[in-house]
């Protein structure tokens, strides 16, 4: 038996998840409306390849990845792209972001699918296949999967880590997941341990999830794979990366250092369910399960398209009459919907419907009176009522001496907080504005390098400029002394003819006067140039002139043709009052 | 008394050759204030200061000649952090302040004349003569000089407003017992 460590911190809030479980997954139907957002995922966003108008099969790329950390978007069902414009994201702003909407046909009607064989392919084309299929960690982070699946050459790996502790409390998505589709799981993770070849992989679930522990041990016997499906204790937040990799290998990794730099990989359940999808049914990633449960008449799993609308989508479990929003994610870490029409993503694992009695509104906020409760809590072993403190005042310097950035928003520390302030919000914002804060100063930094060489190229074009000018100069001087020297000396013509002779002279016969013959006619050129250039520009002094001005003007005109002079360029036409 | 005599001399001149020494070697380019006052300055390089570039006023801060509050583009708050850093009075903003944009070209219009390229101070507008031009937005420091040199005005400022990629998380709002 593998022994475990324990993680630092952590809390027990209620479970609630049973209520979810008793019903299997459910297939969602397909809902009226689709929209697929393209920023789905960590990284680049991808760049749409549909247009209005465009009929589109089940799992066609809709947006190609951009970059290599990106990941591509598929269209969850066949049908016709209706726009391809700003809706609302799911997200706690309510902003909008680029997505493509899509009118189901009805029919789900597939694009050719190619699987592969991955075991006999380079782990590049492993890779770039995770890649097109749009394949992304669904335990919340989305990050790109292809982009964790390069061992590292340096670090030995030595543990592959899959996250099916799912320790957040409502959410029953990967519960189920491994209960009904267990195989494909551990098939998911023999492709990851194919590409990272690690010397164990281990398989954490928390043990409130038997069901699911036996049914993962089951399928790993039954395909003679040796992972060690695990049951951790259950304690919030044992599905965090950090934790789950201390519980299962006694491994603590430090802030400043990734967890492959110790030689552990982790990864969702259901990343690798949607990885073997992808490598041996070559569908990509589409659907997702989602919890639906909270406030609901029937809450359960569904297997849910990505850009169902929230409405379309509660509708199934039937809220509650009291229901008063929607929290996206569960009920420590999540946020509630902007609004109805927010879209289903990669990331949505579960939709809580909230009413006062589930979540009572919370009484107002009391000062701190520094119990150290948060701090107890706190996984990252950080100092929450510091933090606060910082934060609040905006001192953000601070917050970074206190290692802000190792804080997970995990939410324990607002959890036990007795005088209920709401730490977690205060540490969001003040990383936000670090965030921001060091965007504008790259972007300030970046102008004044940009401003700094754009100066000194001006410099030097000045410089050679001037160069240039008195190096003439000097052969113009050099010129003169020698012709005259030439005059003196020779006693030929005197200069003023010679100077007449050149211009009609023949080219061939006299090179040094010609060149200064074809500078002068240059010189006149330029002039006529300055002269025609002076003529097209409107006089500054006479735009906005009074209808007795331009009397005058047109008196004095009028005057200078009989004396047969030219007239000055008048004013145009719109200048004129 | 002798001996204790010699004995300091020495140290002084051991200390002093050392100091000398020090001096020389760490010694500090530039003046580190001016550097402290530009690093708080956005580097829009607008000229609206009446400087000619954001390291032009910061000189003129240091030396006393120039106030702290007229940089637009830094707005209040870099007022603020002015005021705190050189321990003077924070003093109003002396101009509105506007919100961040960035220029933009309309493609159509422009007939490649160069001038906005010879205008921007940060080299974010790409072309080359008789060719359209076209602003690269994640350059642009929206300092405007671009605008009144383009003789068909076919360059505008765009407000950037809120989005996915600079939304902020608010500060949480501090509920207030309502008054019986
Ligand atoms: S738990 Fe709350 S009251 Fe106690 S120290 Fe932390 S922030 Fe302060
Ligand atoms: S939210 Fe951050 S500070 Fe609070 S307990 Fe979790 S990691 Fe610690
Ligand atoms: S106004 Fe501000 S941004 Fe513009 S040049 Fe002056 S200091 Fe720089
Ligand atoms: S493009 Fe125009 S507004 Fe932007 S930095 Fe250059 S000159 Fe300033």
């Amino acid at each position: 038996m593998l022994q475990l460590f324990k993680f630092k911190g952590g809390v027990k809030p209620q479970t609630n998840k049973t209520q979810s479980v008793g019903e299997p997954i459910g297939v969602a139907p397909l809902p009226s409306r689709l929209f697929v957002p393209l920023h789905q995922s960590i990284g680049g966003t991808p760049r749409p390849l549909v247009a209005a108008g465009e009929r589109v099969l089940k799992g066609q790329l809709i947006g190609g990845a951009d970059g290599w950390i990106s990941a591509a978007v598929h269209a969850p069902t066949s049908g016709t792209v209706r726009a391809v414009a700003e809706h609302v994201a799911a997200h706690p702003s309510g902003l909008t972001t680029l997505s493509v909407e899509i009118e189901p046909d009805g029919r789900d009607e597939w694009i050719e699918r190619t699987p592969i064989d991955h075991g006999a392919l380079a782990p590049e084309r492993v890779r770039e296949r995770l890649r097109e299929a749009g394949v992304v960690g669904l335990g919340g982070a989305v990050f790109p999967t292809h982009g964790k699946l390069t061992a590292s050459k340096t670090v030995p790996m030595e543990e592959l880590v899959i996250n099916g502790a799912e320790c957040e409390p409502y959410i029953t998505c990967d519960d189920l997941l491994m209960r009904e589709r267990a195989e494909e799981i551990v098939r998911g993770v023999g492709v990851f341990r194919d590409l990272l070849q690690p010397k164990r992989v281990l398989i954490g679930i928390e043990d409130n999830k038997p069901e699911a522990v036996a049914a993962l041990q089951a399928a790993a016997a039954k395909l003679g794979e040796n992972f060690a499906v695990v049951a951790v204790p259950t304690r919030y937040p044992a599905g965090g990366a950090k934790q789950l990799i201390r519980v299962l290998t006694g491994k603590e990794v430090p802030s400043t250092k990734r967890s492959t730099d110790l030689g552990v990989q982790c990864f969702n359940v259901a990343t690798a369910y949607t990885a073997w999808r992808a490598v041996a049914h070559g569908e990509p990633v589409v659907s997702r399960i989602v919890t639906l449960t909270g406030n609901v008449e029937r809450p359960r799993n569904w297997e849910a398209l990505l850009g169902t609308p929230l409405a379309e989508f509660v509708a199934l479990g039937g809220p509650k009459p009291d229901t008063d929003g929607y929290l996206m994610g569960g009920p420590m870490m999540g946020f509630a919907m902007p609004t109805m029409d927010a879209p289903l993503v990669k990331a949505t694992n579960c939709i809580i419907a909230s009413s006062p009695a589930l979540f009572p509104p919370k009484a107002p906020e009391m000062p701190c009176i520094r119990c150290g409760e948060c701090a107890k809590v706190c996984p990252h072993e950080l100092q929450p009522f510091e933090l606060y403190w910082f934060a609040r005042a905006k001192n953000f310097g601070k917050t970074q001496e206190y290692h802000i950035f190792d804080c997970i928003e995990c939410g324990c520390c607002s959890f036990v907080c007795p005088s209920r302030i709401p730490l977690v919000q205060y540490f969001r914002f003040a990383k936000s504005e670090i965030w921001a804060r060091e965007k504008e100063k790259n972007a300030a930094d970046q102008a004044k390098a940009r401003f700094e060489w754009k100066t000194a190229r001006e410099e030097r074009e000045k410089a050679e400029k001037a160069e240039k000018l008195a190096k003439a100069a000097a052969a113009q001087a050099a010129k003169k002394a020698a012709e005259a020297a030439a005059a003196a000396a020779g006693e030929a013509a005197p200069a003023p003819a010679a100077a007449e002779a050149a211009t009609n002279v023949p080219a061939a016969t006299n090179p040094p006067l010609d060149a200064e013959a074809a500078k002068k006619a240059a010189i006149a050129a330029a002039l006529e140039r300055a002269r025609a250039q002076r003529a097209a520009v409107e006089p500054k002094n006479v735009d906005r002139l009074t209808p007795a001005q331009q009397k005058d003007i047109a008196e004095v005109d009028a005057r200078r043709q009989q004396a047969g002079i030219e007239a000055p360029p008048t004013a145009p036409e719109e200048s004129q009052p | 008394m002798i001996t204790a005599i010699a004995i300091m001399a020495l140290g002084a001149v051991v200390l002093g050759a050392a100091l000398g020494y020090a001096s020389i070697k760490f010694k500090v380019e530039g003046d580190p204030l001016v550097e402290k006052i530009e690093a708080i300055l956005p580097q829009t390089q607008c000229g609206q200061c009446g400087y000619p570039g954001c390291r032009p006023y910061a000189e003129a801060i240091n030396k006393g000649e120039a106030d702290i509050n007229l940089c637009p583009p830094g707005g209040a708050e870099g007022v603020q952090r002015l005021a705190d850093l050189l321990g003077r009075e924070v003093k109003p903003l002396d101009a509105e302040e506007k919100p961040k944009a960035i220029a933009f070209i309309d493609e159509q219009t422009c007939i490649g004349c160069t001038l906005c390229i010879q205008a921007c101070p940060v080299d974010a507008i790409v072309g080359a003569a008789k060719q359209m031009h076209t602003i690269v937005p994640e350059l642009c420091t929206g300092c405007e000089l671009c605008v009144p040199p383009c003789p068909v005005e076919c360059i505008s400022m765009e407000p950037i407003g809120e989005n996915l990629d600079n939304w902020k998380w608010k500060y949480p709002v501090i509920e207030l017992k309502k008054v019986a």
